[in-house]
């Protein structure tokens, strides 16, 4: 099957699926999942490589963590330490310890055993925090705690491929094998109706393993020439590498995107972003380290960038289209030959897999003090066995520890327990959530963080707002496409992203979904016009507050769906104006009073002009504009100049003093009284 | 250092004939501290703490302003309510203004007859003004019997704002040198141009 129809296939499966599992509420995640399901047979039919595919489809797990980290600047890394090595630490040894005990039990040898503990104590990381950003649950007590597990996992994986080529034992691995292969004979008739996914189960699996080991996203396992050098250089060389990433990340980002800048290209933001990604998993890889830990050191490191939001714009399609991917070789993966054939050994393992890996969390959950609807929401996340659990899977197999029957098996619990986690989560929200729901509403609202006000254009206007917000206590998420503006701005300590914020996915990576307000000062009047409407009609919960340039613009922000808009020029205009009529000898008071008067009257007319403005006819010829614009303007001198009454009415009243025949008037009642 | 500061409070003085009248008088007298209120916070932004100092460096405190409905314009209320802080003006530790005067100079607009309890008033003019009296009680100052014109609206055509107004200036410059006798003060309910008791005048 050639690419253009391969990614056809995939893309028109994904664009079937997701939509409708969205819609019955199932989630992105168990969309992708049936999706694969549905197309196995025809890549089964086509001979398509799935396993190669999931491992390019696995690099979008290291574009996500990249994304994660952007979101974690260091200090909120450095508050998680706790969990982190606590929560994260005891869940992998204890579920480890568990699994290897229950293994023995089964009369596994123990280096066996040890394996499947390693590999089934670790957790999706692609499927939860997927899902968890889909709920919005991220920041939640819950999703932080699972984080910190799905971190330590990721951390945890590198000491483990380290681990297991020490635990082989090939004497073993050969009486596996020729088990497995007068099994495979025997079973050989039902096993090549299940197309591709025979290769596993008859013999080959070791084949497919070194398919894995050669997979550099996550394995440092290749025959890298980095194992050829002494320990102790090694080590210099890994460091080394980690401090590039640092140091490249704090110093060599601004340089790298000002010089992009000067192209003026959008997709060159794109490319220099993917090869930033790209870049940190290749020099990751070459070092013998995760490349998602590398990527998400960078992102960790970016966090505080201007690029920040910009970044996260470019990777995040990639990443969701990979991820998608991952999810439906993940589905087309599953090898239904050889689940119908033991039904009910794989299900009831995995079911016991799920129940044994979420009572340890419970049980860690009430250690970590994860309360409430948090503490389900945990341990029902992190249940499944995930996608490094394939990696490790063909890692042991090829290094001779596991041998490829139970290897097969395996594989098919750890994908199971993946296509069960949707489930799970949509059991937490029908029957744990809304169970906890009363009380979570009682609390107070401290998730402020993720209901920023945006700030789109940090011009003189802009910047005017953002510093009332900001001395006021309120945060801000600042987006301009100035970077001169912008480093500005930072040696003055501002929070600022580099980005054109008319540009809705930027808008989504700065947090519009959540925002309580944007502000929108954009230099343009047309984009700001055109921002304003994509707000308004995309995102109607947020309130809009828009400078208009000049009065043709009000309109037009108002025809947009603003109904909160300043007129940039205008107060300081009344200002001037009242500056003014103070050097000319008026009383501050009435200066004032009288250009109150002025602002109403000419917010007033404003209005009026609004109904006669028509955006398909220049104001000056809009014969009926042009007519009531005159009429307004003479009233309003009119009533300036004390010819008419009714605006002077509304200025002077109450200050004009009562008539002597008001006085007269008081009298003759009071007479009349006593009388 | 004057001792005598006058803060004058008219929003309206375009249409003022007596008040404008008695402020240009007043700025006529040297060596007291003017303070046009509605001119120095058109936009009601009190200062206060530059407020509390004025009064701290001011023995008399003399506000100027006319009767608005049985009371000040509403910006020297506003000034009440920010200045006269407790801890300051009264309260625990407010002594601040112990031993200091409080003076009021005031138009109103209905005649001398209205102010009994048969006009049209129904009360004498003091009654109305026991809130300001007692505010200064409060912030243990002595409240001086007022300096009033009844009728203002009349005084232009009957030709009594300029004996009014001189009037004014002789009490501004009494009060400024220390010739206001204030126990024969209070053998009035209020002060006009004929009963000021003023020593030695020149």
């Amino acid at each position: 099957m050639d690419f253009l129809s391969l990614a056809f296939l995939f893309l028109i499966a994904g664009v079937v699926a997701v939509p409708l599992a969205s819609k019955f509420g199932l989630g992105s995640v168990l969309g992708y999942l049936i999706a694969g399901i549905a197309i196995s047979p025809l890549l089964a039919a086509f001979n398509v490589d799935v396993i190669s595919l999931q491992h390019f489809a696995e690099f979008g797990v290291v574009m996500m963590l990249f994304l994660v980290g952007l979101e974690l600047e260091p200090r909120l890394l450095w508050e998680m330490r706790t969990r982190l090595l606590g929560l994260g630490g005891l869940q992998v040894g204890l579920t480890t310890a568990v699994v290897m005990a229950v293994a023995m039990a089964f009369g596994l040898p123990w280096t066996i055993s040890l394996a499947i503990g390693l590999i089934f104590a670790l957790s999706s990381t692609a499927i939860v925090l997927q899902t968890l950003n889909e709920k919005g649950l991220m920041k939640a007590d819950g999703g932080q705690a699972s984080f910190s597990v799905l971190l330590f996992q990721d951390i945890a994986v590198i000491p483990m491929l380290a681990l297991i080529p020490l635990l082989a034992d090939p004497d073993l691995m050969t009486r596996y094998a020729e088990a497995a292969a007068e099994t495979a004979q025997a079973t050989a008739a039902v096993q090549t109706d299940a197309g591709w996914g025979a290769a596993f189960a008859a013999g080959e699996g070791a084949g497919t393993g070194e398919a894995h080991a050669d997979d550099g996203h996550h394995a440092p396992a290749g025959p890298g020439w980095i194992e050829t050098i002494p320990g102790w250089q090694r080590a210099l060389i890994t460091i080394a590498a980690i401090a590039a990433v640092i140091v490249g990340g704090s110093y060599l980002t601004r340089p790298i995107f000002r010089f992009i800048a000067l192209a003026k290209l959008r997709e060159l933001f794109t490319a220099t972003a993917l090869m930033m990604v790209i870049g940190i998993a290749l020099l990751m890889t070459l070092v013998g380290l995760s490349p998602a830990l590398g990527t998400f050191l960078a992102g960790v490191v970016l966090a505080n960038s201007e690029y920040r939001h910009e970044l996260e714009s470019d990777i995040d399609p990639f990443k969701g289209l990979l991820l998608g991917l991952f999810f439906m070789t993940v589905g087309a993966g599953i090898d239904f030959g050889l689940l119908f054939g033991n039904l009910g050994l794989i299900l009831g393992l995995t079911l016991g897999l799920i129940a044994l890996k979420a009572g340890i969390l419970l049980g860690l959950s009430y250690i970590f003090k994860v309360g409430g609807s948090d503490r389900w929401l945990f341990a029902l996340g992190l249940a499944q066995a995930g996608e490094f659990g394939f990696v490790l899977l063909s890692f042991s197999t090829a290094n001779a520890v596991v041998p490829a029957a139970i290897a097969d098996q395996l594989l098919l619990i750890v994908a199971l327990s993946m296509l069960l986690t949707p489930v799970l989560f949509i059991a937490y929200d029908k029957l744990i959530a809304p169970r906890f729901a009363e009380a979570q509403a009682q609390d107070p609202d401290e998730i402020d963080d993720e209901a920023p006000i945006i700030i789109a254009g940090h011009g003189r206007w802009g910047g005017i707002v953002n510093r009332m917000l900001l001395g006021a206590g309120y945060k801000t998420v600042v987006l301009d496409h100035n970077s001169t503006q912008l480093d500005m701005l930072r040696t003055f300590g501002f929070k600022v992203f580099f980005g054109d914020a008319s540009r809705p996915d930027l808008l989504h990576a700065a947090g519009i979904h959540g925002a309580k307000m944007i502000v929108v000062a954009l230099d343009d009047k047309d984009q700001a016009t055109e921002l304003v409407h994509h707000v308004a009609h995309t995102h109607p919960h947020v309130h809009i507050i828009a400078r208009a340039r000049d009065r043709n613009h009000v309109y037009e922000l108002y025809a947009a769906g603003c109904r909160d808009i300043i007129r940039e020029t205008f107060d300081s205009g009344v200002r001037a104006g009242r500056s003014a009529f103070e050097a000319l000898g008026m009383h501050p008071f009435d200066a004032e009073r009288l250009s109150r008067g002025f602002v109403d009257e000419d917010r007033r007319a404003i209005r009026e002009l609004a109904q006669v403005y028509r955006s398909d006819i220049p104001i000056h010829e809009n014969e009926a504009y042009v007519a009531r614009a005159l009429e307004l303007r003479a009233e309003t001198e009119a009533e300036m100049r004390g010819k008419g009454r009714a605006f002077a009415d509304r200025i002077d009243r109450g200050w004009s003093p009562p008539t002597v025949k008001d006085v007269e008037a008081e009298t003759a009642d009071a007479k009349k009284d006593a009388g | 250092m004057p001792d005598l500061i006058v803060y004058f409070a008219h929003p309206g003085q375009r249409f003022s004939h007596v008040n404008s009248e008695l402020y240009k008088v007043a700025q006529g007298v040297e060596g007291i501290t003017l303070v046009d209120l509605y001119a120095e916070y058109p936009r009601f932004d009190i200062n206060v703490d530059r407020e509390q100092q004025r009064l701290l460096d001011h023995d008399i405190v003399l506000f100027q302003f006319p009767l608005f409905w049985y009371s000040t314009p509403s910006l020297v209320k506003e000034w009440q309510d920010l200045v006269l802080e407790h801890g300051f003006a009264y309260g625990a530790g407010g002594t601040r203004l112990q031993g200091k005067r409080m003076m009021l100079a005031i138009t109103a607009a209905g005649p001398q007859d209205a102010y009994t309890p048969e006009g049209y008033q129904h009360h004498h003019l003091r009654t109305f003004l026991r809130p300001l009296e007692q505010t200064a009680r409060l912030c243990k100052m002595r409240f001086l019997p007022p300096y009033v014109l009844y009728g203002s609206l009349k005084a232009p055509g009957a030709g009594r704002v300029a004996p009014h107004a001189e009037g004014y200036r002789r009490l501004l410059a009494g009060l400024r040198d220390g010739r206001f006798d204030e126990h024969q003060a209070d053998q009035h309910e209020v002060l006009t141009a004929d009963t000021l008791p003023l020593w030695n005048e020149a």
